[in-house]
C-alpha cells in the first residue's frame, strides 16, 4: 500500500505551562492532516484548540511529542528556521484581525513579502490576491477607513500572498456580523476547492460544518475526529475515531 | 542585502512619522549634545586662532629668559606662585652687550606690578610695567604721542613715565598728557609719551599699563630681581643657535660650570616652544569642553534607549503579528536599531546644522565686538559628531532592538 504523504503529522504532542504549578493544555494528542484538506478544530474555551493552533502554526513549540511539517520534523528546528517556514509555508488569519493601522490595505497584504526570499514584484502580488478576495477598490485605503468583514478579507489576502501551503484561521468569524462571516467562510471554502489546506480553530458549528472533518477538543486532548460529507446537501459523518 | 536594508530604513521612518512629536523629543537630546560639540570645538578653534595670532602679532622670533629652573617642556618654576630672584638688571645688561651672542638684536628686562595712578582729581589702578629703553624694538611697539624713555633714564632711576593708551584715556580723557605730572605710589613721575592701542594680546592687555624705567620701577616695588627678559632675534632660523649662545653667557655670568643646564638658576624659551605650550593648555581645554559636552549625548543616548523601550512594548502586537508573517529576530532587531540609528543621525544632522549656525553667530558677534575672529568649523568635528551620533543609534538602541527580536511570537500577539 502507497505511503501518503501528510502534510502535518503530530504524534503525543504535549503542551505545558507555568514553572511551579503546571497546566497541562495539550495531553498526547496526536492526528494528521493531509494536503488539501478543511479541518476545523471545535471545542470550549480552555480545550487546548487554540493552544494547538499555534504549535501547529510554528507560532509555539510542544512540550514534548512530535511534529512532522510536510515530513520534516521542526522540533529540532531554530527560530529563524521556523521563522522562515511561516513566512513560506503558513499564512494566519485572526479573530481579531491583527492588520497594521499605519499601512494602507496593500501595504498590508505585502508584509510577508518583505520577509520573503522572493521579494519582487510586492505591490503587483499583492494586488492579485486582493483582487481575488474582491477588495482592489480597496488598495490604498488605510485599515481604519474599511469594514470588519473587508478587514478580513484583508487579512485572507495577506495570508494567500506568498501562496501558503496551508492557513490557519483562528475564529475568523468571531468578530463579523452572521453576512460577513458567511462572506469569510464562502472564500475558504473556495481556497480550499482550489487546492489550499485550511485548518480552522472555531467554537461556531457553523463554520465548522463548512470543514470536510471536524476535530473535537477537551481538555487538551481529542475527542472525535469525524469526516463530514457534503453531498446533495446532507451532512454524513463518518467516524474515525 | 541592500533591498532589505531600504526596507527597514522605510518602515522605521513610518514608524517615527506615526510619533513626529515623540520622535522629536527623544532627537532632542542628541540634537543639544552634537549641537554643544560642534560649537564648542568651533568656538575653541576660534578663540586659539586668535590667541596664536595675537602671539604672532607680539612677534614669533622672541626667546624669553624667566628666572629659576625648570625643564623643557614644562611649566616654569615661576609659576609655582614663589618668587625667583635669579635674574639681576646686570643680565639684561650682559646680554645686550655681549657680542658672541650675534643673532641678538635688542634684549629688554621687566618687573611687573600693581599701583594706584593720580593725576589731579583722577585715580585710576593699573599694571606697572619696569622695562628697559629696549622694550619698543623688542616689543614692536609704537608710540602715539611723545618718546619713549632713553638708556640714560633707564639708568639715572629717573621719575619719566610712559602710559598705555587705556591709562591715559582713564586720567586724561581728551586732554593731553604729555608734560603732566602723575603720582604713582606718592611718587611723582613726568608722562613723557603714549603708546598707540595694542588691545588684549596673550591675556596681558597692553593698553592698561604704564610703563616704568625697569630701575626706578624696581627701587619704588623694593626689589633688585628681574621677572623676565625678552630676547629679539634676526631670525627664526637662528632661534636654536641663540638659546645655546644666551645660556651660556648666562651660565658665565652667574658663574654656572655644570654645561649640562641641570645647575641652571634660569630658563630659555623661544616664543615658537611657548605657543606649543599655549596650544596644548587650549587644545586641553577644548577637549575637556568637548567631552562634558558629550557627556549630554551620553544623557541623550538614556533617553533614546527609554524611548525605544517604551516603543518596544506599545508594538508588542505588531513584533509578534511580523514574526508570524515570517519576520525573523534579526528582521526585528534590525528594524528597531534602525530606528534608533536614525533618530540619532537626524538629531546628529540637526545639531551639526544648528552648532554651525550658533558658532557663525557667535564669530559673527565677537568680530562687531572688535575681535579678530576667524569662523572655523573643522570638518573633523563634524566627522566625529556623525559617527558618534550612529555610535549612540546603535549602543543604546541595541538592548531594546534585542528584546523585541527575542519575543515570543504567540506572547507577543497576545499582548495587551
Amino acid at each position: 500500500m502507497a505511503k501518503t504523504t501528510n502534510l502535518i503529522e503530530v504524534k503525543n504532542l504535549r503542551r505545558t505551562f507555568g514553572d511551579g504549578v503546571q497546566t497541562q493544555a495539550l495531553r498526547d494528542v496526536s492526528f494528521s492532516v493531509k494536503p488539501g484538506e478543511f479541518v476545523a478544530i471545535m471545542g470550549p474555551s480552555g480545550s487546548g484548540k487554540s493552544t494547538l493552533m499555534h504549535i501547529l502554526g510554528l507560532l509555539d513549540r510542544a512540550s514534548g511529542g512530535e511534529y512532522k511539517f510536510e515530513g520534516k520534523n521542526v522540533n529540532s528546528l531554530g527560530d529563524n528556521e521556523l521563522a522562515l517556514l511561516r513566512n513560506e509555508k503558513i499564512g494566519f488569519i485572526f479573530q481579531s484581525f491583527n492588520l497594521l493601522q499605519r499601512a494602507t490595505v496593500l501595504k498590508n497584504v505585502a508584509l510577508p513579502l518583505i520577509y520573503s526570499k522572493n521579494k519582487s514584484n510586492r505591490d503587483a502580488r499583492a494586488k492579485k490576491v486582493l483582487e481575488s478576495v474582491g477588495l482592489s477598490h480597496r488598495l490604498n485605503y488605510f485599515t481604519n477607513q474599511i469594514s470588519g468583514g473587508e478587514r478580513q478579507r484583508v487579512a485572507i489576502a495577506r495570508a494567500l500572498v506568498n501562496n501558503a501551503s496551508v492557513i490557519f484561521a483562528d475564529e475568523p468569524t468571531g468578530n463579523l456580523d452572521s453576512k460577513s462571516g458567511l462572506q469569510i467562510m464562502k472564500i475558504l471554502n473556495r481556497l480550499n476547492t482550489e487546492g489550499h489546506t485550511i485548518i480552522l480553530v472555531t467554537h461556531e458549528t457553523y463554520t465548522a460544518e463548512c470543514a470536510q472533518r471536524i476535530i473535537q477538543m477537551k481538555d487538551g486532548e481529542i475527542i472525535s475526529d469525524e469526516k463530514v460529507e457534503k453531498r446533495r446537501g446532507i451532512h454524513s459523518k463518518d467516524v474515525i475515531k | 542585502m541592500f533591498q532589505a536594508i531600504l526596507q527597514s530604513f522605510t518602515t522605521s521612518i513610518n514608524a517615527l512619522w506615526s510619533n513626529k512629536v515623540r520622535s522629536f523629543l527623544t532627537m532632542l537630546g542628541i540634537i543639544i549634545g552634537v549641537g554643544s560639540v560642534i560649537v564648542i570645538m568651533s568656538i575653541g578653534a576660534g578663540a586659539q586662532n586668535l590667541i596664536l595670532s595675537q602671539i604672532e602679532s607680539l612677534g614669533t622670533n622672541l626667546i624669553a629668559v624667566i628666572p629659576g629652573h625648570s625643564e623643557e617642556e614644562g611649566f616654569a618654576s615661576v609659576m609655582s606662585g614663589f618668587a625667583v630672584t635669579t635674574l639681576k638688571y646686570d643680565d639684561v645688561q650682559s646680554l645686550r652687550d655681549n657680542r658672541d651672542i650675534p643673532n641678538i638684536i635688542e634684549v629688554a628686562g621687566y618687573n611687573k606690578g600693581f599701583g594706584s595712578v593720580k593725576w589731579r582729581s583722577e585715580s585710576y589702578n593699573t599694571s606697572l610695567t619696569g622695562t628697559t629703553a629696549s622694550y619698543l624694538e623688542v616689543e614692536s611697539g609704537k608710540i602715539e604721542k611723545g618718546r619713549f624713555f632713553t638708556k640714560e633714564e633707564e639708568k639715572n632711576l629717573a621719575r619719566v613715565a610712559v602710559l598705555g593708551n587705556d591709562v591715559k584715556d582713564e586720567l586724561f580723557g581728551q586732554s593731553d598728557a604729555v608734560g603732566q605730572r602723575i603720582k604713582i605710589s606718592n611718587y611723582t613721575f613726568e608722562v613723557i609719551g603714549v603708546l598707540k592701542e595694542r588691545g588684549v594680546v596673550a591675556f596681558e592687555d597692553y593698553d592698561d599699563q604704564i610703563f616704568l624705567p625697569i630701575k626706578t620701577a624696581q627701587r619704588m616695588m623694593g626689589i633688585n630681581h628681574i621677572g623676565l627678559i625678552r630676547a629679539k632675534i634676526d631670525s627664526e632660523e637662528n632661534f636654536e643657535k641663540a638659546i645655546a649662545d644666551i645660556k651660556i653667557a648666562l651660565r658665565g655670568q652667574h658663574n654656572i660650570k655644570d654645561q649640562s643646564g641641570q645647575s641652571d638658576d634660569f630658563s630659555v624659551r623661544s616664543s615658537a616652544q611657548a605657543l606649543g605650550l599655549l596650544t596644548m593648555i587650549t587644545d586641553a581645554l577644548k577637549y575637556f569642553l568637548t567631552a562634558m559636552a558629550a557627556l549630554s549625548l551620553l544623557v541623550g543616548g538614556i533617553g533614546i534607549m527609554n524611548i525605544m523601550l517604551i516603543s518596544v512594548t506599545e508594538r508588542t502586537r505588531e513584533i509578534g503579528l511580523r514574526k508570524a508573517l515570517g519576520a525573523n529576530n534579526f528582521h526585528i532587531l534590525g528594524q528597531f536599531l534602525m530606528e534608533a540609528v536614525f533618530i540619532t543621525v537626524l538629531g546628529g544632522l540637526i545639531g551639526i546644522a544648528g552648532g554651525i549656525l550658533i558658532s557663525f553667530l557667535v564669530s559673527v558677534g565677537a568680530q562687531i565686538l572688535g575681535y579678530d575672529w576667524a569662523f572655523l568649523i573643522l570638518p573633523s568635528s563634524i566627522l566625529f559628531a556623525l559617527i558618534v551620533s550612529i555610535g549612540i543609534g546603535l549602543f543604546f538602541g541595541f538592548y531594546p532592538a534585542r528584546k523585541a527580536g527575542k519575543l515570543n511570537p504567540i506572547k507577543a500577539l497576545r499582548y495587551e
